[in-house]
């Protein structure tokens, strides 16, 4: 059985995680993050697309908007956004102690980043579920509707507004929440990867782009968080 | 056999675009001459002769880069300058202009005059007289779009728009539908009748059964209870409408608007979304879903027609509501 | 005849198709080039369903009335000619075969960077494909391929969900090609393949992957947006429930309009590598050409309001729109000089490649400066939505990305089968493109002034004459496609074995055997000259203008 690439022999002398269309560890680890990075671009135009519409919407009714952000429960939305700030700190550690080799110290933080995922996710279901019950999810029929509740001023023309405005809310947040849980999947394969050995100072290049995945979702909710929450919701705060 | 290559011309805009368009198949023509006439002639004169030769080989010519770019681009900037100067002049109808109203819907055009005729895909002009068009969507998006005036514009469902001409020539041309807007976009398509002042006046003598659309607004005024709190003798919970038309309105957050036709669509629509300074919201009920956009236009041109009469209480920018208001809104 | 060169029968090197064989090493392959015929297969396979549409389009139009079928079978017509050949065939051709083939060889590389997603992205292609030709098979939709709402949102009753879903998901192979690219380029050039050594081909593909990136998410949210109004009834783009219309043409536009220069940077890299190899020329103007690439991917993002100038937009964006438009024509326009001018004084001869290279560059500057009458405001407002778009639009797809994209399969078919293919029947069937695609075409210039707009099952009947030639047209064009396909199926068995290099190209690609081995090169290359170093043998009689 000829060898006549010498692929036996170079084996031999490089890490079993080198692909064999890399020529160096180097460029595979620089090929990957790259890759990552571009990939990141693409979610920012994705979001950045719903972004753009909502603030379109925004800026032609800010009365309904006003009456919208009313609804937002900052508590939930600052939990989230410390249970997440968390999380990119855990995560960060994971990747530092993957680049230092140190098993039981990626194998912990990688366990804490995604317990504060699943938190989060938790937490963002309470707030769904509060919406429910208040009738405040425009996708069913009866939710929204503002003919009967004396309390909003702007009578049954601002419900559709209004229902727009939420439903962008529950798109934006609920997109963010598929990315969050695709997150933690991806911490799940991470952590099993780590279990088995697979990493070392040598090769960490998931760990790496895991991180950059992770810390991108986390911006994604730094952004959010003030725009759906905060802004026009100062009275509830102070 | 019938090969025409042009629409006819009949508006006094339709030459000027034939003559940018003449200008533009001209710079075309001259250049795919140039491109398909070198490219056959180098294919030609420099043919391969020999299997092994190679010609010596030139890298590139800064100054011709230069040249190439910055010439093409000035005869392009001349096309912007041209087109745009059209697209101003369209954009713009002189003040004398006459109005007329089009509503699209799947699939026909509604014509009204101020008058009180009605046409289904027929639109009437007289010769040599501006004509302001509106347009309004009943539904989904669709454009009136006149190929001999060489104007088009989309009537897009939520708004008004508008678009003006002055047809030249005595005629019948072709209306279409020129945005797709579902199973028989091809058939909405209509005929525009130019004809003579004496004519056009003799064709809208005959008149509307129903009255002008003035006539028609003040019914619905009354009919649709708008005359309870809008009266218009007299200062009531709401602001006057006498002589609003065309004045400058204030609201309540400081920014102000023209009283336009738009304007009075979304009062009638979408009442609180701008509330006039010294009025409270939440009094006016929205006529959405009550009134179709035929309709809505004839309260138009009834608001429009009121003229001022010195009545108390005209809505200026500083002025206060004669007596508190109370919320007790104006329902039916 | 043809200057192809010809090798005497020799046993066949292992090589990408015969190195393993059976189903599963196709359908798990990581090897780009087998992705690429897989790519080939199916972008073949749409493109004649696409053309299906657009005989039965021609057919009904022969008449002014609508005669053959109804208004609404007919509206599902253009809308599925318009998906299928927007979507399914030109946003990935070019790129998903000959990029997917050639870029790795071009620079060097022994694959792309991700292999296995490419390959997922081959998968994510034909499931959007099946989800398309699921919505055709239940019965259609028939909103246009660009979706307007609140018709498409509100008002179709057709299968308009399972329609976007399919461009969704096609939207993701798209941008998963684009990543690989970007990353494969800038990591995985060979030792001395400089940026500026780099093959206008892999700039060119550079710059669509760029754009593929940027843009096609904007596209896939839209349609998101859509598909989620349409199943929930919110209003989002419903004016009668607050929502704007308008909105959607700019979200949708945003990406539309830069998705066209996806379709036609590859080509223009194409014709790049053609024009240079059959003048026996080095590329005029290398500089330019890369950076006209760039330049157009990127001021393409910043016009797309010229798909909307009688929407109702304000004054003061309409002219911006109509000035920016002007400017992304000029590095358009350096292209064509550059390619003229890299003919002049060149050694040329007219094998097809070349042929269709010719087509392109002519009908490119047509289809590019009737662009400009569009940009042109005040000619807008008459021609748009009519028959005149539809042409300009065919002259620059057409007489521009399918003609090279027929001139790059001709050109590199030797290189990836290994087999020469009967040049005469090429030359032939390239001439009866370019005569029926002009007497396809160049009529709807005509009615498209005079007024017929577009999307018309049934028409005024002094625009019938026309509409017979364009019909006529479309016949002979058809008859153009489908003699390729009997004779490139045909040298697959039967064609002469081709050399590694029968066009004595420059290029990595042409310096490995026909077709490649799996990992492209017996040994990585190293390389010491610039792109195109034709005449290299005469370097010091070099002639530097300017």
């Amino acid at each position: 059985m000829a060898d006549p690439h010498g692929v036996v022999a170079e084996h031999a002398e490089h890490s079993p995680h080198l692909r064999h269309h890399f020529d160096s560890m180097e460029q595979q680890f620089d090929s990957a993050t790259l890759g990552m990075w571009v990939f990141l671009l693409t979610e920012i135009m994705f979001f950045g697309g719903m972004f753009g519409a909502y603030t379109v919407y925004r800026s032609m009714y800010p009365e309904a908007f006003a009456s919208t952000s009313m609804h937002m429960n900052p508590a939930f939305g600052a939990a989230n956004t410390a249970v997440l700030i968390v999380s990119s700190l855990t995560m960060a550690l994971a990747v530092r102690s993957a680049r230092l080799g140190s098993q039981k110290a990626l194998q912990i933080f990688l366990v804490l980043t995604m317990i504060f995922g699943i938190a989060f996710l938790v937490i963002k279901g309470f707030e769904y579920h509060e919406h429910w019950v208040d009738m405040k999810v425009p996708l069913f029929a009866g939710h929204w509707d503002y003919s009967n509740t004396p309390e909003f001023p702007h009578q049954a023309q601002y419900s559709h507004q209004a229902q727009i405005l939420f439903c962008f809310y529950f798109f934006m947040t609920g997109f963010h929440a598929v990315h969050m849980l695709v997150g933690v999947g991806i911490m799940i394969t991470i952590l099993l990867m780590a279990r088995s050995g697979v990493f070392s100072s040598q090769y960490f290049t998931p760990v790496e782009i895991s991180g950059l995945y992770w810390h991108f979702v986390d911006i994604v909710w730094i952004f959010l968080f003030p725009l759906l929450y905060l802004i026009g919701n100062a009275r509830k705060l102070i | 056999m019938q090969l025409p290559l042009f629409p006819e011309a009949a508006s006094t805009m339709a030459r000027q675009v034939d003559y940018l368009y003449g200008y533009l198949t001209l710079v075309t023509i001259v250049m795919s001459v140039l491109i398909f006439g070198a490219v056959f002639f180098f294919a030609i004169k420099f043919r391969r002769k020999s299997e092994d030769e190679m010609p010596r080989q030139i890298h590139g010519s800064l100054i011709l880069e230069i040249t190439w770019s910055i010439i093409p681009f000035i005869v392009m900037l001349s096309f912007f300058w041209w087109g745009a100067q059209i697209f101003f002049a369209n954009a713009s109808p002189p003040s004398n202009a006459m109005d007329i109203y089009v509503v699209g819907k799947q699939w026909m055009w509604k014509i009204q005059y101020p008058e009180g005729q009605r046409e289904i895909n027929e639109l009437h002009v007289p010769v040599n007289r501006p004509v302001k068009i509106t347009l309004a969507s009943e539904d989904v998006i669709h454009s009136f779009f006149i190929p001999a005036f060489r104007i088009k514009h989309d009537v897009v469902p939520g708004r008004y728009d508008t678009m003006w001409f002055t047809a030249t020539k005595p005629g019948r041309y072709h209306i279409f539908c020129a945005e797709y807007c579902g199973t028989e976009h091809s058939g909405m398509v209509g005929w525009v009748t130019v004809m003579t002042e004496a004519d056009y006046e003799n064709w809208l003598a005959g008149g509307g059964s129903e009255g002008s659309m003035a006539e028609q607004g003040q019914r619905l005024f009354e009919q649709m209870g708008c005359s309870t709190c809008h009266q218009l003798d007299q200062q009531g919970r709401c602001p006057n409408l006498r002589g609003v038309y065309g004045t400058r309105i204030q609201f309540t957050d400081g920014r102000t608007t023209l009283a336009d036709d738009a304007y009075i669509r979304e009062s009638i629509l979408n009442p609180n979304a701008r509330v006039v300074a010294g009025y409270k919201a939440d009094v006016m009920p929205t006529y959405q879903g009550q009134l179709s956009e035929e309709q809505l236009l004839q309260l138009v041109v009834y608001i429009k027609s009121l003229a001022t009469t010195g009545a108390p209480g005209a809505p200026t920018a500083n002025s206060a509501p004669a007596q508190g208001t109370q919320d007790t809104g104006g329902r039916k | 005849m043809s200057t192809a060169l010809q090798t005497p029968e020799v046993a066949e090197s292992p090589n990408y198709l015969n190195s393993e064989y059976g189903w599963r090493s196709w359908l798990f392959t990581k090897d780009h080039k087998r992705i690429a015929v897989l790519y080939i297969i199916s972008i073949t396979v749409m493109f004649f369903i696409g053309g299906i549409f657009a005989s039965l389009i021609r057919v009904e139009l022969l008449t002014p009335q609508g005669d053959l079928v109804n208004s609404d079978t007919y509206n599902k017509f253009f809308t599925m000619h318009g998906i299928v050949m927007v979507f399914f065939f030109l946003i990935p051709s070019i790129p998903a075969t000959l990029g997917n083939f050639f870029l790795p060889m071009q620079i060097g590389a022994k694959d792309l960077a991700f292999p296995r997603i490419n390959l997922l992205s081959w998968y994510i292609y034909i499931a959007g494909a099946i989800f398309a030709l699921t919505a055709i098979l239940l019965g259609g939709v028939d909103t246009g391929w660009t979706f307007y709402t609140p018709f498409s949102s509100t008002y179709s009753n057709t299968f308009v969900i399972t329609a976007a879903v399919g461009v969704f998901i096609a939207g993701f192979s798209s941008i998963l090609t684009g990543l690989n690219f970007i990353v494969t380029v800038h990591k995985m050039r060979a030792p001395g393949m400089t940026w500026g050594r780099l093959p206008l081909f892999v700039w060119a593909n550079y710059a669509t992957s760029l754009i593929q990136v940027l843009g096609t998410p904007v596209v896939a949210i839209t349609l998101a947006l859509v598909g989620l109004e349409r199943a929930f009834h919110i209003g989002i783009f419903d004016p009668a429930i607050g929502g704007d219309p308008i909105l959607f043409q700019h979200m949708f536009w945003f990406y539309s309009h830069p998705a066209v220069y996806i379709m036609i940077l590859p080509g223009m890299g194409v014709i790049s590598e053609i024009v240079t190899c059959f003048s026996r020329k080095s590329i005029f103007g290398y500089p330019f050409i890369a950076g006209s690439s760039l330049g157009i991917a990127i001021i393409g993002f910043l016009v797309w309001g010229h798909h909307m100038f009688v929407t109702g937009m304000s004054m003061y964006a309409s002219l911006y729109f109509s000035l920016l438009t002007m400017l992304v024509a000029v590095p358009s326009a350096i292209k064509v000089f550059n390619w003229t001018a890299t003919m002049f004084r060149g050694s040329i001869s007219f094998d097809t490649p070349m042929l269709y290279a010719f087509g392109f560059i002519g009908l490119f500057t047509i289809g590019g400066l009737t662009g400009l009458f569009l940009a042109t405001l005040g000619v807008d407002v008459h021609v748009t939505d009519t028959y005149f778009v539809v042409a300009h639009f065919h002259y620059v797809m057409v007489g521009g990305m399918v003609l090279a994209y027929l001139g790059g399969m001709h050109f590199w078919w030797p290189k990836i089968t290994g087999r020469l293919y009967p040049e005469g029947w090429a030359r032939f069937a390239a001439l009866l493109v370019f005569a029926g695609f002009n007497l396809t075409f160049f009529p709807q210039f005509i009615t498209g002034y005079l007024g017929q707009p577009r999307r018309y099952h049934a028409y005024a009947p002094e625009f019938q004459v026309l509409n017979v030639m364009s019909t006529a047209g479309a016949s002979v064009l058809g008859l153009g496609y489908v003699i390729p396909l009997i004779y490139f199926l045909w040298s697959l068995k039967y064609g002469p074995k081709a050399g590694n290099n029968p066009w004595r190209a420059k290029g990595l690609e042409w310096e490995t055997t026909s077709p490649p081995p799996t990992f492209n090169f017996d040994t990585p290359p190293v390389v010491t000259e610039d792109a195109y170093a034709y005449g290299s043998e005469n370097h010091h009689e070099e002639e530097r203008h300017g």
